[in-house]
């Protein structure tokens, strides 16, 4: 069996208060999809939907995308694992495919979340973790991650700066990202001005400024065999490496809280399947919900050993001129986070890096890139390599 | 006639909102009013679990005991939210920790009149049942 390629990308920009209804904005990702790789609705043999549920009112969102983007009567269906939707899409799009079932594949992702108010959302989130015996508690995102930031201070000295600093890094691409929602500059100063809404508590000790925000976006990747990916694209980009795995849902599960399990387990089993290690990745993609996270993804992916995620920030080696440039669209942190187009949208990213199509956002000729994508607190990860 | 069915829903008064109403360790609830927080353990295998399960996933027995949660954990980690999903806006603000018993941890929150400066990690803690204003039940973890 042959090599499995993407050979189109796209994602509408993620903004607040999308004008229009859920079909309307995942059509959006579709087009750009479908245009970027130059194929007609009669080529897709099949489609996933992905998005985490509640958000909007629809049951089973893949009949009616179906239907609006013309891909009846082909196979359709919605899959969810929270905020790693799409990558897992991405993941059972590569089975089909390489399985022979299919010959090209549409993974969509979206997610409107503006049709709730924040603290709904909050609710929702938290039950994305165990609502039987933690939610009661009152449990929210970013109280869990705060959980993680607090342990991962006292045992290695990340300090509330270096946090801040992570923010400033997405700030700096985030302006430059024409998708993104939040396109100003931040300083650090920001985050000990009382005045200054970056600084505000959240759940401590992350603030506002550590938080990414909810979104409404779509995303949209196109997947095909071999053949199909070398008559049809110029520049496909190959799936060379997945990894996936999950953990507890109940902290009580857990026994790591300075890193995710979930992103050191399957970037070990995607590093293995790609024949690659973590110095060979040029560009990377990592799940920064918040300012934590991307610190966390730094150590859990191998590209410094646990601990040490704080000083690759401090030397900028993440930014794009540095050794291993990360989220170099802005991350979640400027792009705003439509859960279910998230991960289509790191996709996105790595894919036109790879194809040194990223404008502004392009690092000097990369030719393996890394996509984590992580779903609930540490939930659900999933790692992607992905190669020229 | 047929009589109407009685529902077991008990656990409808865990937590300021309980999410689920229904559950086959219901007795948790019963524990809780008689100031009791309890986990269970397999009589099959011997393996504890907290938060209490009515099936063991080692040997698929579900042969079930409780047994008390007693002594002192060490706090693992905490935070404390200035902000509240829907529902629990009158509990605000509030923290959220893991306590660490060793065999098996503890997801709860930290007393609330315990000041956020006196919290440290790695402190030994203890569970006790605590009433809500709302007239529910949870644990919190106070000071030993």
């Amino acid at each position: 069996m042959g090599k499995v390629a993407i050979i189109g990308v796209g994602q509408s920009a993620f903004v607040r208060g999308y004008p229009g209804s859920i079909r309307e904005l995942a059509f959006v990702g579709f087009k750009g999809a479908m245009q970027d790789a130059q194929v007609s609705v009669k080529d897709i043999d099949a489609s996933i939907i992905c998005s985490a549920p509640e958000y909007d009112k629809q049951r089973s969102p893949s009949g009616v995308f179906a239907e609006y983007f013309g891909l009846i009567p082909q196979p359709t269906c919605y899959l969810e694992s929270l905020c790693s939707s799409t990558s897992m899409g991405l993941r059972m799009a590569y089975s089909l495919v390489k399985s022979g079932l299919h010959d090209i594949v549409a993974v969509v992702g979206f997610q409107k979340m503006s049709e709730i108010s924040s603290a709904e959302s909050q609710e929702r989130m938290g039950r994305g973790a165990d609502i039987q015996w933690e939610s009661p508690f009152g449990t929210m995102m970013p109280a869990y991650y705060a959980m993680f930031a607090r342990a991962h201070m006292e045992k290695y000295g990340t300090t509330l700066d270096d946090l801040a600093l992570i923010r400033v890094k997405a700030a700096t691409y985030g302006q430059i990202n024409e998708k993104a929602l939040f396109r100003k500059p931040v300083a650090v100063e920001m985050f000990s001005d009382p005045d200054h809404f970056m600084s505000g508590p959240v759940s401590s000790p992350l603030r506002v400024g550590d938080c990414c925000a909810n979104a409404d976006g779509s995303s949209c990747i196109i997947v095909a065999n071999e053949e199909k990916a070398m008559a049809l694209c110029k520049k496909p980009v190959w799936i060379l490496g997945l990894g996936a795995a999950s953990a507890s849902v109940n902290m009580t599960g857990r026994d790591l809280f300075t890193g995710l399990a979930v992103a050191r387990d399957a970037s070990q089993q995607a590093y293995k399947m790609a024949g690659v290690t973590p110095k060979d990745i040029d560009v990377a993609e990592v799940h920064d919900c918040f300012t934590v996270s991307e610190i966390m993804a730094y150590e859990d992916l191998g590209f410094v050993k646990p601990g040490e995620g704080k000083e690759l920030i401090r030397s900028k080696e993440t930014y794009k001129e540095g050794s291993i440039p990360v989220n170099v669209d802005g991350g979640l942190l400027s792009k705003g986070h439509p859960i279910g187009a998230t991960g289509g949208s790191q996709i996105r990213t790595i894919v036109l890096e790879l194809r040194n199509e990223a404008g502004e956002m392009q690092v000097k000729k990369p030719e393996i890139g890394l996509v984590h994508n992580i779903g609930g607190v540490g939930l659900y990860g999933v790692v992607t390599i992905l190669g020229r | 006639m047929s009589e109407k069915k009685e529902i077991d829903d008990r656990f409808k008064k865990f937590g300021t909102v309980s999410f689920a109403s229904v559950t086959k360790v219901n007795d948790f609830i019963d524990f809780l009013e008689k100031d009791k927080v309890m986990g269970t353990r397999c009589k099959d295998c011997g393996v504890a679990f907290f938060p209490p399960r009515a099936d063991c996933y080692q040997c698929f027995s579900s042969d079930i005991e409780w047994f008390e949660i007693s002594g002192k954990g060490k706090l693992l980690t905490y935070s404390k939210l200035k902000y509240a999903p829907v529902g629990f806006e009158n509990d605000l603000p509030y923290c959220i920790a893991l306590l660490d018993y060793g065999d098996y941890k503890i997801f709860g929150r930290i007393a609330s009149n315990i000041p956020e400066d006196k919290i440290e990690l790695g402190m030994e803690m203890k569970v006790v049942v605590n009433k809500l204003p709302n007239g529910q039940l949870n644990f919190v973890f106070d000071k030993v």
